[in-house]
Order: structure tokens, then sequence, then C-alpha cells
């Protein structure tokens, strides 16, 4: 009954002003505790009375002691629902309404938190370098994200919306839990909308001298705002996944920092955080592409042709450490629950990693091709061309043995003829150690046609420069040769412990070939004779390259966040707040596939309908005849 | 000039979307080709004591094994942990009960094997610990506890399998009588009846009136009330009746009030109340003697 109570108050609350339900609950609870602490202050006088029979002089008071104290908050222990208590509208299906606004909320929130980030780069590089450019591709870009940030509130709502409507029991308890947290979050929305405004529209106005390092400035605290948003609300998933802070029951026993502080939350702080910073940077790229496309100016080609490089650069290098952050997420959900890793990696929803492969392989073969594509602006280039062919081979192999599948997808004569559904050579492709190689060697090989891309317009003219390229070739090749080496000894010669602990070597191998590359390449290329890059020189067929990754990315991060949710089961918060909805099953791949494409598609659909409205801004009517002649 | 612009934006934004749908649709053509497997949220069995055979609850125990005891995520062939499905779980059972390292309790096959799944770090197999704990602490999860949940007679039903499988003699008795806690639900409703019946036991009466939630108390740890093992110490049965009827009378040393429900004289059969009663100055004194 009192849930009941609860449930309406919070609905009825959230239908009259969306955000003020935070507010709303936080001073029921206030008034709740206010209203026990007066119960105990007006009637001490009559327990007094209450307890002396009981007492008879026995109490002791060195166990015991009647005294005046502020009343706490009632402990909320998880409520234990029945499939009865969870509201159904028409027969749809609850789970599939949160999934799409959750997802929508989500990819726009992604994209809106990573523009301001690298907006602020580029701003700054603008002003180190004094080229206006960079100033005005970092506003434009920030153009494109002002639409998709009123988007981004309007799914957020429609989603607390939704929440509120078909989980209300599970609203109340995680507002319970987060308690404060919940109003700081709000707060921070309002102060990112004032900083984002403000940076927005002083651009011109603080464009210059000491105005323009206020400027920058503002957009430092927008992104710092931004940033403890997505931290905030990172609390909330992490604590569904791993609860800490709370007891068996869900009982809160920890503070508040304990309950956000759970063993997922910084790793997915950091996988969220790079993620972001590739999506956003991918969407960029589409946009460049889009108006490169369109434009049949050779200046605005040129223009948006660098603009779509530049982008796709941004998209890369964040992605490179990504599967890193991933490997971080994974150790420390098997180090908290080898049932919950398992579930993920080696249960039902292992086949979905096949998909990933290919979501990846095709983030991977696009950047790489655009990047091929696009040494054609410069002549320098033509050295370096002879390897495109090899790189691209070591792709496509990389990626086949990537999406090799352990166990084959036969029917019983075909397996009958095979002699089990595990291949005898490629059974041994299909398990993990096989891909660990393959995704660390396509990760190397982008690296160098990344490095080959920098390297293309500049010739050196340090006195090092032999020294500096054998060492660089050097770094390639022992890398390369540890990473095959820990792979097939540690993968296939040894147990299982080893064969996950052999991928920590790998990931090293990997990042410092990232890490010695950038650093040789700044060094050995510092005052470099530059040679002209013609801007706008480029195939339209490369353009697609740059539609390619966001359409993967979005994919991809609807795939993994699938996969993230999961691994809970059929549990709202793991092990403390059971599941027991109709939709607590995990649904099978090809039903989760369309989901994930009708919101991809609908996101894609968003994102062209702004990329049209950023247009409009550019876009004069010309003044009517008639309006010059009733002048006249 | 103008009209040719707009012209190719136009087929650009046709050709892009046509593209990207592609593109799309092909994740989805892939995502639709692999097993296409749902995963059931572990559901409930009914069992009929009246019926139940030997076999059935050893059936009953392999169904449990790959269902909800979720066994073989782990115990399989992937060398995460004893691949039990081809080893004599018996034979094995026995050695590590001769093995000078255990340190545990059990002196039979059956306790052992209930011992591995209550309490998984008494005895950890050599190379299956958790990394890092040099085989001292056992990755494990206590099966039933949450994310597992199995109940008593679950518990005996996979030592049933586990013993059967091999050939070897079944040592663990048929469940006689289940108490109200064990009938599994199969259904909502049927969970909801149970829960509005008076408990029969004070365990049955904490876990119905989340007493657990707060304090520790019949084999489970909170620490957000006083810890209730011991109370008989500090408390006498009136003193304890009192303190459930109304709570916010006499505050433990170190606790707020307010903390605990008023509402229990309304909720409480008297039956209930005296069940709980009874039984938490008896555990207490259970506990002191076992002190002295």
């Amino acid at each position: 009954m009192k849930m009941k109570w609860l449930n309406n108050k919070l609905i009825h609350t959230f239908v009259t002003a969306l955000l003020l339900v935070v507010l709303s609950n936080s001073f029921s609870l206030a008034l709740s505790n206010s209203v026990h602490a007066a119960e105990s202050s007006t009637d001490l006088s009559s327990v007094e009375a209450r307890i002396r029979p009981v007492d008879r002089g026995g109490l002791g008071a060195e166990q015991f002691r009647l005294e005046e104290k502020p009343a706490a908050r009632m402990p909320f222990p998880a409520p234990r629902l029945k499939k009865g208590d969870y509201p159904r509208i028409m027969g749809v299906s609850s789970r599939s309404i949160v999934w799409v606004l959750a997802q929508m909320h989500l990819f726009f929130a992604a994209f809106v938190l990573a523009v301001p980030l690298f907006v602020l780069v580029i701003e700054w590089i603008g002003v180190k370098n004094n080229d206006e450019r960079y100033d005005d591709m970092a506003h434009e870009c920030m153009k494109i994200s002002m639409t998709a940030y009123s988007i981004t509130a309007i799914f957020g709502g429609s989603l607390a919306f939704a929440l509120f409507l078909l989980y209300p029991q599970f609203m109340a308890y995680m507002f319970n839990v987060f308690d404060t947290q919940v109003l700081i979050y709000a707060f921070l929305f309002f102060a990112e909308s004032a900083f984002l405004y403000i940076y927005y529209y002083s651009w011109y106005a603080y464009r210059y001298g000491n105005k323009k390092w206020v400027h920058l400035t503002l957009g430092l605290m927008l992104n710092v705002t931004g940033t403890s948003i997505l931290l905030l609300a990172n609390a909330w998933v992490t604590f569904m996944m791993a609860p800490s802070g709370v007891n068996e029951a869900g009982v809160v026993t920890g503070t508040i920092w304990d309950i956000m502080r759970g063993p997922l939350w910084n790793p997915i702080n950091l996988h969220r955080f790079i993620a972001n910073i590739a999506f956003g940077g991918a969407l960029i790229g589409a946009y460049a592409a889009y108006k490169f496309l369109s434009s049949t100016d050779l200046k605005a080609r040129a223009h948006y042709d660098w603009m779509g490089y530049t982008a796709n650069f941004i998209a890369i290098l964040a992605f490179l450490p990504l599967p890193f952050a991933g490997y971080w997420l994974m150790a420390e959900i098997y180090a908290y629950s080898q049932q919950m890793g398992i579930t993920a990696m080696g249960g039902i929803l292992a086949w979905l990693f096949i998909v990933q492969a290919v979501l990846i392989g095709t983030i991977l073969l696009a950047g790489n091709y655009y990047l091929w594509s696009g040494m054609s602006r410069t002549r320098g280039s033509e050295r370096y061309s002879w390897m495109i062919k090899y790189i691209a081979l070591v792709l496509v192999t990389c990626f086949l043995v990537w999406v090799t599948p352990h166990t084959l997808i036969l029917n019983a004569s075909e397996m009958k003829l095979l002699g089990g559904s595990h291949h005898h050579l490629l059974g041994p492709l299909g398990i993990m150690p096989a891909k660990n190689i393959a995704v660390n060697l396509m990760l190397i090989f982008t690296f160098l046609s990344f490095q080959l891309y920098r390297r293309s317009d500049k010739e050196v003219t340090v006195s090092w420069a032999g020294f500096g390229n054998a060492l660089m070739v050097s770094i390639y090749i022992v890398a390369i040769v540890n990473v095959i080496f820990a792979g097939v000894y540690y993968g296939y010669f040894t147990n299982t412990v080893y064969k996950v602990g052999s991928s920590v070597t790998q990931v090293v191998s990997t990042l410092v070939v990232i890490i010695a590359g950038v650093t040789i390449d700044t060094l050995m290329f510092k005052g470099a004779k530059q040679q002209p890059s013609e801007w706008g020189r480029v195939s339209n067929r490369a353009q697609y390259a740059l539609f390619a990754l966001p359409v993967a990315f979005t994919w991809l991060m609807a795939l993994m966040g699938y996969v993230r949710s999961s691994v809970r089961t059929d549990w709202h918060v793991y092990t403390v707040m059971k599941d027991n909805s109709p939709d607590n099953y995990i649904p099978a791949i090809g039903y989760a596939g369309n989901m994930m494409t009708i919101v991809t598609v609908l996101f894609l659909l968003f994102v062209l309908f702004i990329f049209w409205v950023a247009s409009l801004s550019d876009k004069k009517q010309a003044r009517p005849a008639f309006l010059d002649r009733e002048t006249a | 000039m103008k009209p040719i612009f707009h012209r190719q934006g136009g087929a650009v934004l046709l050709k892009v979307m046509l593209f990207s749908l592609g593109l799309t649709l092909v994740f989805t053509l892939i995502a639709n080709l692999l097993p296409q497997v749902e995963g059931e949220a572990a559901q409930e069995q009914e069992i009929d004591l009246g019926a139940l055979t030997m076999d059935g609850f050893v059936s009953l125990g392999e169904t449990l094994f790959s269902g909800k005891g979720t066994c073989t995520l782990c115990h399989n062939s992937m060398g995460r942990a004893p691949d039990i499905l081809q080893l004599d779980m018996v034979a094995i059972a026995k050695e590590h009960l001769a093995d000078e390292t255990y340190q545990g309790a059990a002196t039979s096959v059956q306790d052992y094997l209930r011992e591995s799944m209550l309490q998984p770090s008494v005895y950890v197999v050599k190379g299956f610990g958790q990394k890092g704990s040099n085989d001292t602490v056992s990755p494990m999860p206590v099966v039933n506890k949450a994310p597992i949940q199995l109940t008593d007679v679950e518990i005996d039903a996979v030592i049933a399998f586990m013993q059967a499988k091999d050939g070897n003699d079944v040592t663990v008795a048929l469940p006689q009588g289940l108490p109200a806690s064990e009938a599994a639900p199969a259904a909502g409703a049927k969970q909801a009846v149970v829960a509005a019946l008076p408990a029969e036991t004070a365990e049955q009466a904490f876990s119905k009136f989340s007493c657990t939630a707060c304090h520790s108390v019949a084999g489970t740890t909170s620490p957000v009330g006083p810890e209730l093992n011991t109370i008989a110490s500090r408390l006498d049965k009136a003193q304890i009746r009192q303190s459930i009827l109304d709570p916010n009378a006499v505050i433990a040393e170190g606790f707020d009030a307010g903390m605990m429900p008023l509402d229990f004289a309304r909720k409480m059969t008297i039956s209930e109340l005296d069940l709980v009663v009874n039984y938490l100055a008896a555990e207490a004194a259970a506990s002191q003697s076992g002190g002295q």
C-alpha cells in the first residue's frame, strides 16, 4: 500500500514537471524524516512511561540510553516484485520501449558530451597556431552539437518518464539509494546548459586577445560539468551491475561515495569517455563528408575535406586505445563475478562477439581506406603507396581470423562429415588467443597507415633520420613478434589463467608501438620540409568511408550496451533486486539485432535532420523582387 | 548553378541514406544468421514430494547443475574450474578429504560436496584459486546466496546428481517434508499466497518481515541495525518483545531512532511474534552456553 502510494506520488509528480520529480523525491524524504523527528521528540515522556514496566530498573544504562536523536532515514530494502507489479501498457513490451528510448538518449548524450571535448582542443590549437580555420571548424562542430543537445534532453525526459511509468518500484528504489546524488545531477545539467549556451553564443564576441582565454575557460567549464554528468550517470549503471554500499537485502549501509565507487565504475568511466570521443569524431566526419559531397564550390569542398580528415583523425585516435579500456572492464567484471564474466564472454552472449568483430573490422577497414585515399592529396605519398597492399592483406587476414566462430553452425549431416562442430584447422582460430593476435595486429597496422599518412606530406631534415627510421622499424618488428608469440605460446600451450594474462603483454606491445611512433615522429619531423597538400583532391568514394564509421560505431554502441546490460541476467540490480517482469529473459541475437537496427536507423534519421538544420543557418533567402517594387 | 546544387544535395542525401541503411542491414543479417538462443530466467520448479523418486531427484540435480545452478558456466572443459562432468566426484571428494591441507569440517563425501558449495574457500583445488590469492580464495559463488540462490533441497539434488552420474551410491536422503520456504513457488500467485501465510518458523518470520535487511541474525549479516545473534545477553524476552512492537522506546547504543518500522504490532500474528522472541532468546542462550 505504501509502495503504491509512493509510485502514484512519483508518477503524478513526474507528469506535472519532469525535472521537479528529483526535487520532490528528496523533499518527501526530508519531510518524512522531520515527521519522525517530531514524533520522537514530542512522545518522549510517554515513551518513558511505556518502558518503565519492562525496565523494572534492570535496564543497563551502559547498553541502552534514552535520548533525543535526529531520526535517520527508514531502511528501504530492495522491493521483491512479482510479475503483476509491473505496469503494462496495451500489451507492448516495457523493455522494448525503454530499450529504444535509453539507446537514443545514450547516442545523443555521447555525442553532445564528446564534441565540446575535442572542440576545445581544436579551438586551443587555433589560438596556439594563430590559424582561424581551426576556430571556424570548432564553431561549426558546436553548431551541429547544439541541435543534438536539445534532442538529448527530449529523449532523456522521455526515458525518465517511461521508467517511472513502467518500472515505478525499481525507480523508487534507485532514487532511495542515490538520494541527493540525483539532485547534484540535475544541478549539473542546468550548469552544463548554461555553459553550453554561453560558450556557443559568445564565440565571436570573445574571439581575440584576453577575451579568447575567457572563452576557452568557458569551454573548459562546459567539459568539466559534462564529464561530471557522465560520471554520475555511470554510477547508476555500474550500481545495477555490481552494487556496493548496500547489504544483501539492498538496504543502504554505506555513504553515497561507497555506492558510486563500485568495482566497475572507473572501467566504465574510462571506456565511455574514450568511446564518446571516437563516436563524436565519427559523426562530425559524416557531417563533413555530407557537406563535401553536396558542395560544388571548390573552396567549400577543400574546407570540408580538411574537416572530414580532422574528424576521422580524432575518431581513429580515440578508437585505438578503446579495446584496452574494454580489456580492463572485462577483467574487472571477471574479478567481481566470474559468473558474470563468463555469461558475457563464454555463455549465451558469446556469439555477439562475432558481430562485434564484424563491426570493429568495418571501422578499421573504413578508417584505413580513408587514410589511403587521402594520400592522393600529396605527391609525397608515392614513397609509401607500395606498402598499402600489404597492410590491406594483413588487415583482411586478421579480420577473417577474428570473425571465425569457435563452434560452427552446422546441420546434422554436415557435422557428421566434419566429425564434430569444431573444424580441425579453423577451430583453433575460433578461440580468444587467435582473436587477440588478430585485433592487436589490426591496431598496429592501422597505426602504421596513420603514420604513413602523417609522413606523406613531410620531408625529414634531421641528421638522425636513418637511425630514427631503423628504431621505428625495429619497434614494429619486436611488437609484432611479441604479439604473435605471446598469443600462440600462452594461448595454446598453457592453461586458461595464462591465456588471459598473455593479453596484457600483447596490449603493452601495441601501446608501445603507438607511443613510440608518436614520440619518434614528433621529434624527427620537427622543422621538416612541408610538401603542399591539395585539400579537396580526394575521391567521392572515400567520403563513404566517413559514413561507414558512424553507422558501424552506432550499431557497435547498441550492441555493447546490450551485452553490458544483459550480463545482469534476471536482476534489476545484480544479486539485490530480482527482475520478475515478463521481459526478464535475454532475447535471442536476431531479436536484439533487429532492435539495434531500429535504434540505429532512427538515430541516423535524426542525425540527418541535425545536418539539415545546421545547413539552414548557412542559407539566406534572396530578397523577393516584389519587396523591391514596393519600396520603390 | 543553384538548381544543380539542390539537385545534387537531394541525390547525395538519398545515396547516403541508402548506403547507411544497406550497411545497417548487413549487420542485422549477420546477427540473424547466428544461432538464435534465448536466455531464460531461472524458473522455480514445483517439487511433488509424494511422487519424488531417487531417479527423479538425481534428474532434478542434473537440471539444476546446468540450469539454475549455472555450474556449467565454469565447470566445463575450458579449464576455469574442475570439469565436474568428466570427473568422478566421489573419488575426488575422498582424495581431497584425505589431503593434509584440507581444513574443513566435512567427514563424508556428501558433507564435503555440500561444504564446497556453501563455503567454497575452505578447500581450493590447486590452480583454481582466485588470481593473486595463492589458491586460498575460491572464485566460486556461494550457491545458496544471490545470484544463484539454491535451496537446501536443491543443493541435496545437485549432490545426488554428482554422486550418481559415475555410478556411485547416492547417500543423500530424499526430502521428506519441506518447510514453506523450500516449497519453491512456480508462479507469482503462489509466492504471494506463501508470503501472506503466517510464518511457521522464526527464520520464515525473519524473511517475511525483512528483519535480515538490517540485522545480523540466523546466518545473515547486516550492519544497519543492532546484531541479534547475542540479543539475549542484553535483553530479556519482554524487552525483546517491546523492542519489536515499540522500537523507539529504547535505542541501542550507536544506532538512530526512527530506523525500525513501527507497524509490526499490526502486521505480525501473535504466534509469529512468539516465534521470533523465543528464537532470539534461545539463540543467544545457545551461543552463551557455547561460549562457556
